[in-house]
């Protein structure tokens, strides 16, 4: 390893202009392969979702599946782009054993979907990304390299390989390169990979999830000087969430700055984002990778999707998720960077439906941005896999709005709920828990308190209010927190007036 | 002039992972070379009214709906291979490269 010292991110940017972009794969929901009838779900025992398309056995021929050229073009329009009249699938030619045709069907020089745009927003000002291409092509096998101590490729005897995953329908969408961002290249970067994801959710065709490999980015980064021509771009695989996208421009950017500092030049490679490291590291070149010798897939026929269909499939787009963030926002009454932290947060649609389901904007936001994002950030899983759902929020806050549970109780009864002990309401009678609302029994807790701290309760005799936070304490400690915190406060004022 | 050079050859020989001695590169240079040249004869009768065809039929949007018909046998799927391990194809490690 250099010792180079690396310049800070502020510096290099400073005197290097970035240019990025992105290619990203979508695996696409269907119920099929894209070229065989094959299930596609995920986890079944190796090699049992597969069939003589797939496994390329001699004389099998594959059909498309309807329902992945729909979602192509859905994606397409969805970002703006021109569908193709007609296009072909060509053979990407290759001899890796992740496929067993010894090539892979995708498409070459005539994608499905073209020229397109997302626009992104970073502190209130748009980028727009340019969409050069969205085409379709199949997922790989699994390979896992056998016979090695680490288990890595590096120094495995032999490879074994699944084929459950080959022939699942996969979309790639790639960006124009993107200039003229300067310092703002990594949160652009993250934004689109989010702004893709969440309009991809939205049309319902993929779960996109970057963690389970359902959305995989590489991120593409060059450096020139000022008014000089676009740098030799690297291309950083091994990108597996939103914030790595961020951190991969960022480090690249970094070291691609030292390397020029020192009068180096930056080899066109693929390099690999290092997550724990947070850096990127080179990839074992392939000499004669870009040798794919492409030619059009002679056992599928060429797609002309009908214009009537392409029509149809434009004019039943959902919302664009920008649309309906902004739209929200006004609904809820809440500020752009408030509801920035919604969206990233994913919970835009868990809001919503809590909303739907009878509670305020404030409270909905308050339960899954408060005690459910923050769980959801310490187990690290997806909020909507948080444990609780729309409607035992809303149950939630209508115990605390009816004056049954105050702030604290509700929390707890939170954690039941996200524990799998089923509805609030549920919670609150397993575990006991609820406001006492017996003013009888809260008037014996403050005569109780009174007496114990006659020298508080002096002082608020003297005028001093500020004192009762101190009783108000002491009785919710002999309730178990089980008061409403007010109720108590009046009533101390009350018998001390 | 040949229509393919034993360099090429040697290369495609690479590409496709195959083995292939001086004396073979010498014999399959020749003999893809005529192949070549007996196909590109059809470029000579091929004028402009004739476009590049890649499909021999003139169809378009074959498509099949997307409902999962029944799979192979995991048994019968490595039965041909010629080596399985775990429920998967076992074969040599491939040298240099990375997923
Ligand atoms: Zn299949």
């Amino acid at each position: 390893m250099s010792t180079t010292v690396l310049p800070s991110y502020e510096d290099a940017t400073a005197r290097y202009e970035p240019v990025i972009g992105l290619e990203t794969h979508v695996e696409l929901g269907t119920n099929t392969k894209m070229f065989c009838g094959c299930p596609t779900e995920f986890g079944a025992e190796p090699n049992t979702q597969v069939c003589p398309v797939c496994l390329a056995l001699p004389g099998a021929l594959p059909v498309a599946n309807r329902a992945g050229i729909e979602a192509t073009i859905r994606i397409g329009l969805a970002l703006n782009c021109d569908i193709a009249e007609w296009c072909r699938m060509a053979r990407k030619n290759y001899f890796y054993p992740d496929m067993p045709k010894n090539f892979q069907t995708s498409q070459y020089d005539e994608p499905l979907c073209t020229d397109g745009y997302v626009d992104v927003e970073i502190d209130g000002e748009t980028v727009r990304i340019g969409i050069e291409r969205v085409h379709l092509e199949e997922d790989t096998g699994k390979t896992l390299h056998v016979g090695g101590a680490t288990g890595r490729i590096h120094g495995a005897t032999e490879s074994l390989v699944d084929y459950n995953r080959a022939g699942i329908p996969l979309v790639e969408i790639v960006t124009k390169p993107v200039p003229g961002i300067g310092a703002k290249a990594p949160e652009v970067a993250k934004a689109y990979v989010t702004e893709l994801r969440d309009i991809i959710r939205s049309l319902g065709v993929s779960d996109v999830r970057m963690e389970q490999g359902s959305l995989r980015c590489d991120v593409n980064t060059s450096l020139n000087l000022p008014g000089e021509e676009w740098g030799t771009r690297t291309e950083t695989k091994n990108v597996n969430s939103l914030r790595s996208v961020e951190r991969a421009v960022r480090s690249e950017i970094i070291r691609q700055a030292s390397v020029l500092d020192a009068g180096g030049r930056i080899t066109q490679e693929t390099r690999h984002f290092q997550e724990d490291t947070g850096d990127t590291r080179p990839g074992r070149s392939k000499e004669t990778a870009t040798d794919y010798r492409y030619f059009p897939e002679p056992d599928l026929v060429p797609i002309a999707p009908d214009r009537a269909w392409v029509a149809e499939l434009k004019a039943s787009l959902p919302e664009r998720p920008s649309v309906k963030r902004a739209r929200l926002r006004e609904e809820w009454g809440i500020s752009a960077l408030d509801m920035q932290s919604v969206a990233n947060a994913g919970a835009v649609e868990l809001i919503e439906q809590t909303i739907a389901a009878g509670a305020s904007p404030a409270g909905a936001r308050k339960w899954w941005m408060g005690e459910l994002a923050r769980r959801a950030n310490e187990t690290g899983v997806e909020l909507a896999e948080v444990g609780a759902t729309p409607a035992q929020v809303a149950q939630l806050q209508a115990l605390v709005d009816e004056g049954k549970l105050n702030d604290k109780l509700a929390r707890t009864v939170l954690e039941g709920v996200v524990a799998g002990e089923g509805d609030p309401a549920q919670v609150m009678a397993a575990r006991g828990l609820g406001v006492v609302s017996d003013t009888g029994a809260l008037q014996a807790a403050v005569d109780e308190a009174i007496a114990a701290n006659p020298d508080i309760a002096a002082k608020i005799r003297d005028g001093k209010v500020a004192a009762a936070g101190a009783l108000v304490g002491a009785v919710m400690k002999t309730t178990r927190g089980q008061a409403d915190a007010k109720t108590v406060r009046d009533l101390i004022l009350a018998r001390l007036s | 002039m040949a229509a393919i050079s034993r360099e090429e050859v040697a290369h495609l020989a690479r590409l496709s992972r195959l083995a292939v001695t001086d004396e073979e590169l010498d014999r399959f240079a020749g003999q893809l070379d005529v192949i070549l040249q007996s196909v590109a004869r059809i470029g000579d009768v091929a004028a402009d009214d004739i476009p590049p065809t890649s499909h021999s039929v003139p169809l378009t949007n074959v498509y099949r709906d997307d409902v999962v018909q029944p799979c192979l046998q995991q048994d019968d799927v490595l039965a041909g291979a010629p080596d399985a391990a775990e429920g998967r194809f076992r074969v040599p490690r491939i040298l240099d490269e990375e997923e």
